[in-house]
């Protein structure tokens, strides 16, 4: 097998959002929260969204895991604020296209610094850890869309 | 027959698995508490098995089914002999530790434990051996008592007097812990626990059989539970011994072909000890394989492997003093280890020192273990864990610590 490269893994950028989480805390008053778990590994983060008429106003997070799941989620949670929940979607299944190999996908400006973890897709057990919280952020989006769809006349 | 000298440089020559590059570098294999490697000497046995020997075992009448029964029945007196039991029929071949507990809590929990009883386990203990008895409890309506640890990772037992009383009625805890590497003083609990109670005594011994002399009839438990595949032998097999007066007084686990005596319309009766709890065809060729692992691993004195992984857990635990910034889980003293060191690194992940030092060749485990209450009592999410066995050497934990400066390099 070829020797995948760990400066491909981490990346500066990588460290940096480690060591410096963006967002990290809890929010007031969240319209949603979700915490999700990675049971091999013990990683987990608990999301906080504030979602006004269909668009991210605020969100944090807490948790603990490793370098990946935490930058991860701390890019994620940058790149957030202020999209609508369609666009959130979306970047949800763009990032995870990226985690798959998706090489269209990596040249795509508006994933902003997540396109560091790119190298990501060459460590296949770490894949999960990079996708955490953004299956933590799909939740909280379904179960957003879910409830104001019930609330709509 | 005097024991083989263990000269691990030798020894490694015969797994051929060890011999081999990992992302461009000799592979250094140090998950053993997961599972071992292989020595020529099993894979023999295994391919020699399905070369000549294969049939199914009791049933035919022809030579190779007689060969067949004759490796399974003989692989079992191997096992019996190696830890110690009293009668090779009072060994039932298992898919491994997790299925003889299981089979214990059902066969043995469902019929004898009622609401008001009480089920001792330890914080310390591996999933294993805790799952199948919370649902025994939830089943029965029976409550959960634990062992707590302390800082170094072993039993208190101060309170003994308390957590056993005449509502006990099993006490479950493991040899060796997984986690930490605590070699636990299971005697002197089995003989406090006798003094208190008769509640049934069942022992998780999957990492223990592999690395120190086992003998269940002076450990005076009632069952003892382990694994193949963690001492040289295949995937897939494992065993349970206990008592024959427990194994005849339970119910069968599970019902199928060869665990019958008589089957009739309205019911049927079993066959005796074992056979009543080996429904269906067996792992036979996993039966063999342990069996022929027991035989290679009888060639050395256990004490012998036990102070080799010992030695290597004490010049790891030096050398990662040195390095700093490490916390190693588990007792201090050297007599109350095992060949597990766990530990965490200032600032890094486990999963990310996991990852770092797979690049380096380093086969290490990170994560919790199947220990999440390990996990909780000391506040950490996960270790990272190296695990030697008779095969490491010292220059083993060179490379590992050799490569724990790369993850420094990286993480500062
Ligand atoms: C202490 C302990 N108990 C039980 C088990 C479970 O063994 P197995 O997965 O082979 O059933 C393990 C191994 O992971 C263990 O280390």
């Amino acid at each position: 097998m070829e020797t995948p490269q760990l400066s491909s893994l981490y990346q500066q950028l990588i460290l940096e959002h480690y060591k410096h989480p963006r967002n990290k805390g809890a929010l007031d008053e969240p319209t949603v929260e979700i915490h999700m778990r990675n049971p091999t590994c013990g990683d987990e983060v608990k999301l906080q969204l504030r979602v006004d008429d269909g668009v991210v106003t605020e969100v944090g997070f807490t948790g603990q895991g490793c370098s990946i799941s935490q930058a991860s989620i701390s890019m994620m949670t940058q790149q957030l604020a202020g999209m609508s929940v369609d666009d959130a979607l979306e970047l949800a299944r763009r990032f995870t296209r990226l985690m798959h190999g998706d090489d269209e996908v990596a040249r795509d400006r508006s994933l902003g610094d997540l396109r560091a973890l790119q190298g990501v897709a060459r460590f296949p057990v770490r894949v999960k850890c990079a996708l955490l919280g953004f299956d933590a952020l799909q939740e909280a989006l379904n179960a957003t869309e879910a409830s104001t769809e019930g609330a709509t006349p | 027959m005097s024991p083989r000298a263990l000269d691990a440089a030798a020894v490694r020559a015969e797994f051929p698995a060890l011999h081999q590059e990992v992302h461009g570098v000799p592979l250094v294999y140090l998950d053993n508490a997961a599972t071992t490697q292989k020595p020529v000497a099993v894979l023999d046995a295994l391919d020699a098995y399905y070369r000549r020997d294969n049939a199914n075992v009791h049933r035919g009448i022809h030579e190779l089914s007689r060969r067949a029964t004759d490796a399974y029945e003989g692989a079992r007196a191997k096992v019996a002999a190696w830890i110690g039991a009293p009668d090779a029929a009072e060994v039932v071949f298992t898919r491994g530790t997790t299925e003889g507990l299981n089979l214990l809590a059902w066969a043995w929990g469902t019929a004898r434990v009622s609401e008001g009883d009480e089920i001792l386990l330890s914080v310390q203990d591996h999933h294993s051996n805790l799952v199948p008895w919370q649902l025994l409890a939830r089943r029965t309506g029976a409550a959960l008592r634990y062992v707590e640890i302390d800082d170094e990772g072993r039993w208190i037992l101060d309170d003994l007097h308390e957590l056993v009383t005449e509502r006990t009625r099993l006490v479950a805890v493991s040899h060796v812990s997984n986690a930490l590497g605590t070699v636990n003083p299971v005697s002197a609990l089995i003989d406090a626990v006798r003094a208190r109670s008769d509640a049934l005594v069942v022992v998780d011994g999957a990492q223990a059989v592999p690395h120190l002399p086992v003998d269940v009839a002076a450990l005076d438990c009632d069952a003892y539970a382990f694994s193949g595949h963690k001492m040289c032998g295949p995937t897939g097999i494992g065993a349970l011994w206990a008592r024959r007066s427990l194994l005849e007084d339970m119910e069968p686990f599970q019902g199928g072909g060869e665990m019958i005596s008589v089957v009739e319309r309205e019911g049927s009766t079993w066959a005796s000890v074992p056979h009543k709890f080996e429904a269906g065809t067996p792992n036979i060729a996993g039966a063999v394989g342990l069996g022929a692992a027991v035989s290679w691993l009888a060639g050395f004195d256990r004490n012998e492997i036990l102070a080799h992984e010992q030695a290597l857990s004490a010049y790891a635990m030096e050398r990662l003093d040195e390095l700093g910034g490490i916390r190693v889980f588990g007792p201090t003293r050297l007599e109350e280890r095992s060949g597990v060191v766990s530990f965490t690194m200032e600032g890094t992940h486990p999963h990310d020192i996991a990852t770092i030092l797979d690049s380096r060749g380093v086969a290490i485990r990170a994560g919790h273990h199947c220990a999440q209450l390990v996990m909780q009592r000391y506040g950490t999410p996960a270790t990272a864990r190296a695990s030697f066995y008779l095969y490491n050497t010292r220059d083993d934990v060179d490379r590992l610590v050799e490569a724990l400066g790369t993850v420094r390099e990286i993480f500062g």
